[in-house]
């Protein structure tokens, strides 16, 4: 797939380069000669977009952080005394608290598209698997993000979250203790997750460049789910996909910059404008919209389970919950082998379609459940929606790999757009496209 | 009609008060829909119609009782400016109603420039209220006081929480500075879809405003604990601590506005809307730049992409 | 080439050219902010406010210094000795000469008669050197005022540069008095 590279260099200047650090080449190579299906749809943008959002909070954050004091009687005020008094303080904060949400709004995309093209599939599961550390170190920094600002629901936030760990048998609470830097959440620990919120973005910039670079030896997947078999199935990275991802970014800032500054408190939380009050629970503590689903399932769990016929407790409600929730995420890393279907894209997969869908209607209503106090009527839908979350990787996901009987996929990316050029339905069928048993679709 | 005027009517018409109508509309949606498309999305349409229902008893359930009653603000909508008049005598009535007990601590008396008054003017303020600071230590090392300058911090009513706590009973007065932020009872499904397109960020002002003016004898069957005054706009409870604070002909203007407690609530949530984010007309006028800006260049982009796909079948 | 090609070209360059000129815009909107956000806030410009210092116990001979925008100033009276030296003191000891009187004070406010009998004997110049910022030390050796202890310049008791690598005279404040005793640094005075 990556081939040999194809960059001679022109100048004498660029040929003392070549000799000596060879970087006009690995450019050259991974963003201008690279080849990528021709038949990519803008759901194959979000790639770009993420970059773009991960570059983008690190700078709006090394500035914001030029104008905030990581201290727990400072941290509120500095914030607000940012927004009004530094020059463009108050577009730069707000649009990096802005950005996080719209950075995960990316991230959902691009992982639901991975999920309905079954991007994960052999040989891509390293790439699959980089994606979710990516995701699970892009929740850590959000969150240590969001204590930051020193609100009510930053405080309470952080008071829940670092519980979780204190739900782990014999060494719960030292290590809860561990991680506040004190008996409770306070000055130590905000000061440790300013700390670490600066860290974690360039190890999550690390990983991005493993997570290319996986891709670049792999190739993308595509519409079809068929690999690249010649040159008539791709375009070169430049100007193709420049251009096109250019385009969805910007268009994607715009919806951004809709909410940066005409709705810049909507995705937040107005508890958070109240200061820190360790002696007073805000009514309603919800975490950040992006985690509304997993904080769904962590209080699905309100039971203790037992060790059946006898009294004696196995997992308690409080660990059985985080686990929960820690299960909910780490099973992302199992879906390259829960899934057992030859056939890649859900364009040719009937049932999964339905399923893929359910899943993502689920997902959501999961985080609206998320939201809503946990009393009456939102009780045992969370737990019939937890259940579906789990049922949906662990049943639906292996069984239809069996039972399903995938529609007929043509034997190229060529064949499926020559054969839409046609005017015949190059998706279904075009004549003699069926694929070969051996091809993966 | 202003477009303000027009986002509150739409979202009135679109059942701000969560009750039938919008149901009603959305079950028609739904089944029109259905007609053309597949049954998942029927299941889809049933689930959200029914969630819908479920959203609308719960939210009739908690507080507070009264959604918030909608203001024409001027500030509201893409081109929202502050009305300086409206901001002046919203001051008037912070300092002469709500300064003995509320504090406004993030906010500098420098920030009165905003307001269109001269240093002057703002030094005269600060003399009138007899403001003063704590500074210091002097070359004896002992803290002294002096008045207030143009670039402290507004000076609040007490020294510390505790004293205000202790002043009121045990609740403490809320810090104003960011109130208007900070009080935004949740709008509830489907309305907080809805806000996206009105461009609806006026629940605190909203709400500031609904509270100052509703206060009411409490309904037979409601008993209020002593030392509570019912409200039915209170988002935390059916009563609060604070007894109402304004009342018609309390406090004089002199730019001839009435001289009632629907406009002292209306200039009073106007100014505090001001001071939790002064720079609220800035931020939208840079927004419109930006975004017509975006738009231009995505069209440029959206041609380039055209004509360089062009002739690439894909 | 056929005319309708070339025009669909010209076109075509025209849509590239534009669509970069707004590539660079935007690289400049964003850049833009950025670089202002470096700039002092509105706090620390707030905070440079006019400083009033009490200097009746300031006697001849004596100095104090004080901050305004949290950079120091020397106020220094000058001794009868102090005065005559500077008098008598050669053109050409200085490298960035002015005449002393430019550089010494009078206190007394505007219309105060009071004042007038108040001698000129009051320096009030930046504490920071004229070199690299340090900050220089008092001396009395006749007509030397101060020595920056970092890289050696040394001044007269007004601020004048006459030896070292300062390149130019300690610089005056903006200051007026607002009476004979109360001194105000950073508001230009008529008297100043």
């Amino acid at each position: 797939m990556s081939g040999h590279s194809t960059y001679t260099p022109k100048t004498k200047f660029g040929k003392f380069w070549d000799d000596r650090l060879p970087i006009y080449r690995l450019v050259h190579d991974s963003f201008v000669t690279f080849p990528i299906p021709r038949n990519l749809n803008s759901f194959y943008t979000f790639g770009g977009i993420l970059m773009i959002m991960l570059v983008s909070q690190i700078i709006t954050g090394i500035v914001i952080a030029m104008h905030y004091v990581p201290e727990a009687s400072m941290a509120f005020n500095s914030v607000q005394d940012m927004r009004r008094d530094v020059a463009y303080g108050h577009t730069l904060q707000t649009w990096h608290a802005v950005g996080a949400s719209f950075f995960f709004i990316a991230v959902y995309i691009h992982i639901f598209r991975g999920l309905y093209y079954g991007s994960y599939k052999a040989p891509r599961e390293i790439l699959w698997i980089l994606g979710v550390i990516i995701y699970l170190l892009m929740m850590a920094t959000a969150f240590m993000g969001y204590v930051l600002p020193w609100g009510q629901m930053s405080y309470w936030g952080a008071q829940v979250i670092t519980s979780f760990f204190s739900a782990i048998p014999l060494i719960g609470q030292t290590l809860h203790e561990y991680l506040l830097g004190g008996y409770a959440v306070g000055n130590a620990t905000l000061n440790r997750f300013f700390s670490l919120h600066y860290l974690l973005p360039f190890m999550i910039l690390g990983i991005v460049i493993l997570h290319v670079w996986t891709l670049h030896v792999t190739g993308q997947t595509n519409p079809t789910g068929v690999e690249v078999k010649s040159k008539q199935d791709v375009v070169p990275f430049t100007p193709y996909a420049t251009i096109k991802d250019a385009f969805a970014m910007v268009v994607f800032m715009i919806v951004m910059c809709y909410f940066v500054f005409f709705l810049p408190d909507y995705l937040g939380h107005a508890d958070n404008y109240i200061p820190a009050d360790p002696l007073k629970t805000p009514a309603h503590i919800v975490p950040e919209w992006y985690f509304l689903p997993f904080y769904a399932v962590l209080r699905a769990v309100d039971f203790n389970i037992m060790i059946p016929f006898t009294d004696v407790v196995l997992i308690d409600s409080k660990l059985g919950g985080v686990l929960a929730m820690f299960g909910a995420i780490a099973i992302l890393f199992f879906v390259p082998w829960l899934d057992t279907s030859d056939v890649r894209s859900a364009n040719y997969r009937p049932l999964y379609k339905i399923f893929f869908w359910l899943f993502v209607a689920n997902s959501v209503f999961l985080g609206y459940l998320g939201s809503r106090p946990a009393e009456g009527i939102w009780i045992p839908l969370t737990k019939a929606s937890t259940f579906w979350y789990f049922f949906h990787f662990i049943v639906i996901m292996p069984a239809l790999g069996w039972f399903e009987k995938p529609k007929p996929r043509p034997a190229s990316i060529a064949d499926s757009v020559f054969g839409k050029e046609d005017g015949s339905a190059g998706a279904a069928a075009p004549s003699g496209a069926t694929a070969a048993p051996e091809t993966k679709g | 009609m202003s477009r303000a005027a027009r986002g509150a009517a739409f979202r009135q018409a679109a059942g701000f008060n969560y009750d039938f109508k919008p149901l009603v509309s959305s079950v028609n949606e739904r089944k029109r829909m259905t007609k053309v498309s597949s049954k998942l999305l029927t299941l889809v349409g049933s689930v959200l119609v029914s969630l819908t229902l479920i959203g609308s008893a719960i939210a009739a359930s908690g507080y507070p009782i009264n959604k918030p009653r909608e203001v024409d603000w001027s500030f509201a909508g893409p081109f929202g400016k502050w009305d300086l008049g409206q901001l002046q005598r919203g001051l008037k009535v912070y300092t002469e109603a709500c300064s003995a007990c509320h504090s406004l601590s993030i906010l500098h008396y420098r920030n009165l420039t905003d307001l269109g008054y001269t240093e002057d003017q703002i030094k005269n303020y600060i003399n009138d209220l007899g403001k003063e600071v704590t500074d210091g230590p002097n070359e004896d090392g002992e803290m002294f006081q002096r008045p207030a300058q143009l670039q402290d911090r507004f000076q609040g009513p007490y020294a510390n929480l505790k004293e205000a706590a202790a002043a009121n009973g045990g609740a403490v007065p809320p810090d104003m500075s960011l109130l208007a932020k900070a009080r935004a009872p949740e709008r509830g499904f489907p309305t907080f879809i809805f806000d996206i397109f009105t461009m609806y960020a006026e629940n605190g002002p909203d709400y500031i405003y609904s509270l100052l003016t509703g206060y009411k004898e409490p309904p037979e069957d409601k008993e209020i604990l002593d030392g509570l005054h019912y409200n039915p706009y209170f988002a935390a409870g059916t009563a609060l601590a604070m007894a109402q604070p304004l009342y018609d002909e309390q406090i004089s203007y002199d730019d001839g506005s009435p001289e009632t407690l629907d406009q002292y609530a209306k200039d009073v949530s106007a100014f505090l809307m001001w001071a939790s984010e002064p720079g609220l007309p800035d931020r939208k006028q840079r927004g419109f730049i930006v975004i017509v800006f975006l738009a231009i260049f995505a069209g440029l982009l959206y041609f380039t992409k055209k004509k360089v796909w062009a002739g690439v079948p894909h | 080439m056929s005319d309708a090609k070339e025009g669909e070209g010209t076109r075509r360059d025209f849509l590239y050219l534009a669509t970069g000129a707004a590539g660079v815009v935007a690289v400049g909107g964003i850049a833009w902010p950025l670089l202002e956000q470096l700039a002092p806030n509105a706090r620390e410009v707030a905070a440079g406010a006019p400083v009033e210092v009490d200097v009746s116990a300031v006697e001849p001979g004596m100095q104090i210094t004080v901050l305004w925008r949290s950079k120091p100033y020397f106020v220094r009276r000058l001794t009868s000795e102090e005065l005559e030296a500077i008098e008598g003191a050669e053109q050409g000891a200085f490298r960035d000469y002015v005449s002393a009187e430019t550089r010494l004070a009078v206190p007394g406010s505007e219309g105060d008669d009071s004042a007038e009998a108040a001698p000129a004997e009051w320096t009030i110049v930046a504490a920071n050197c004229t070199h690299l910022g340090c900050v220089p030390t008092k001396v009395e050796t006749g007509l030397e005022g101060w020595v920056c202890p970092c890289h050696g310049s040394i001044f007269d008791a007004v601020g004048r540069v006459m030896k070292g690598p300062a390149p130019t005279n300690l610089p005056l404040p903006p200051y007026n008095f607002a009476s004979v005793n109360r001194l105000v640094i950073g508001e230009e005075g008529s008297r100043a």
